[in-house]
């Protein structure tokens, strides 16, 4: 492995961690409160939102991980 | 002080400490059994790291334009605090162990005792696992700072509470002279997954757009809420998540800080 592809894998794995799909919904879920306050509609209501189901989601995959292994 | 520097001090204190931590913890391993003087140039060599990292980076961060910081930073922090707290809330249900710190002091030990002799000067294994695990464990303190300090245009207070932290560990492990084994660290990395989720969400809303409802006060409504939220999934899990095989109920130990009752 050269050593540009080990030191971007190790900031990958640094800032997204182990579960990069809580990452992309972050992502997504900034885009889409970018879209509905750039058409003026109240839009701080999404991120509280997305964070409550993507802690959900990442909790449940990582419990049934859990409960699998364990 | 305003609400929002108090939470960018705490924050940072809080990550600063769990981090320091375990630090202290693998510096006291290779210091005890190996060299002290070539675990502490280890130590040195890190923290000069460190330091050039958030000396390098911060001028350059703060001077991004506030919307773009606010929602790069607001995303990032979130994206972090939420991997933090994920943690936490697997570690209060009783679904991942908890850091012992006794077990990688032993752990340490016995691997540094495993080398054999001692070389009569500079010991090269004793400055590198210090320089290594104070670098990596302080890198996450960096980001932090970094991150908390330039959105508030404050990274000197953020460095401040950094280092606090850290000679309030160095004292309590001079004082100790063994690993800082009863800190509750699972609540204070809850406590720092609470505050950087907050603050991620808060920011990056903001930075998208977004207008919150009362401005800065909706972190008073947001901090808790995701308090409420972390503690109600603990809670959750504990009642309905099996242990392997699916028939043990998830031992209800003991809360730390969290406010759940087991």
């Amino acid at each position: 492995m050269s050593r540009v592809r080990a030191f971007c894998l190790g900031v990958w794995d640094f800032i997204v961690g182990d579960d990069w799909r809580t990452a992309l919904g972050v992502v997504l879920a900034l885009g889409l409160t970018a879209l509905i306050a750039d058409a003026s509609i109240a839009a701080w209501w999404v991120m509280p939102l997305a964070v409550l189901g993507l802690l959900a989601l990442s909790i449940r995959r990582a419990a049934r991980g859990a409960a699998r292994s364990g | 002080m305003s609400g929002a520097e108090l939470g960018l001090a705490v924050s940072v204190f809080l990550a600063c400490t769990v981090e320091a931590v375990e630090a202290l913890t693998i510096v006291l391993a290779v210091g005890t059994t190996r060299s002290w003087s070539s675990a502490m140039s280890g130590v040195g060599a890190a923290t000069l790291a460190l330091a050039a990292i958030v000396a390098a980076l911060g001028p350059a961060l703060t001077s991004l334009p506030i919307g773009v910081l606010r929602v790069a930073v607001g995303g990032l922090l979130l994206i972090f605090g939420l991997q933090w707290l994920r943690k936490a809330i697997l570690r209060s249900a009783g679904l991942k162990a908890k850091h012992d710190e006794q077990e990688t002091f032993r752990e340490e030990t016995e691997a540094a005792r495993a080398l054999g002799v001692k070389p009569a000067g500079f010991d090269g294994y004793a400055f590198a696992i210090s320089f290594k695990g104070v670098l990596l464990e302080g890198l996450e303190v960096a980001f932090i700072v970094l991150t908390f300090g330039a959105n508030q245009k404050h990274v000197a207070l953020a460095a401040a509470a950094a280092a606090a932290a850290v000679l309030a560990v160095i004292a309590a492990g001079v004082a100790a002279r063994a690993p800082l084994a009863k800190v509750p660290e699972n609540t204070m990395k809850f406590a720092v997954g609470v505050m950087l989720s907050s603050f991620g969400m808060f920011w990056g809303a903001e930075g998208a757009g977004a207008s919150w409802p009362g401005g800065d006060a909706a972190l008073l409504a947001l901090i808790p809420s995701v308090l409420i939220a972390a503690n109600a999934i603990v809670w959750m899990l504990r009642r309905a998540i099996p242990v392997a095989g699916g028939e043990e109920p998830v031992p209800a130990e003991a809360p730390e800080l969290t406010g759940v009752s087991a």
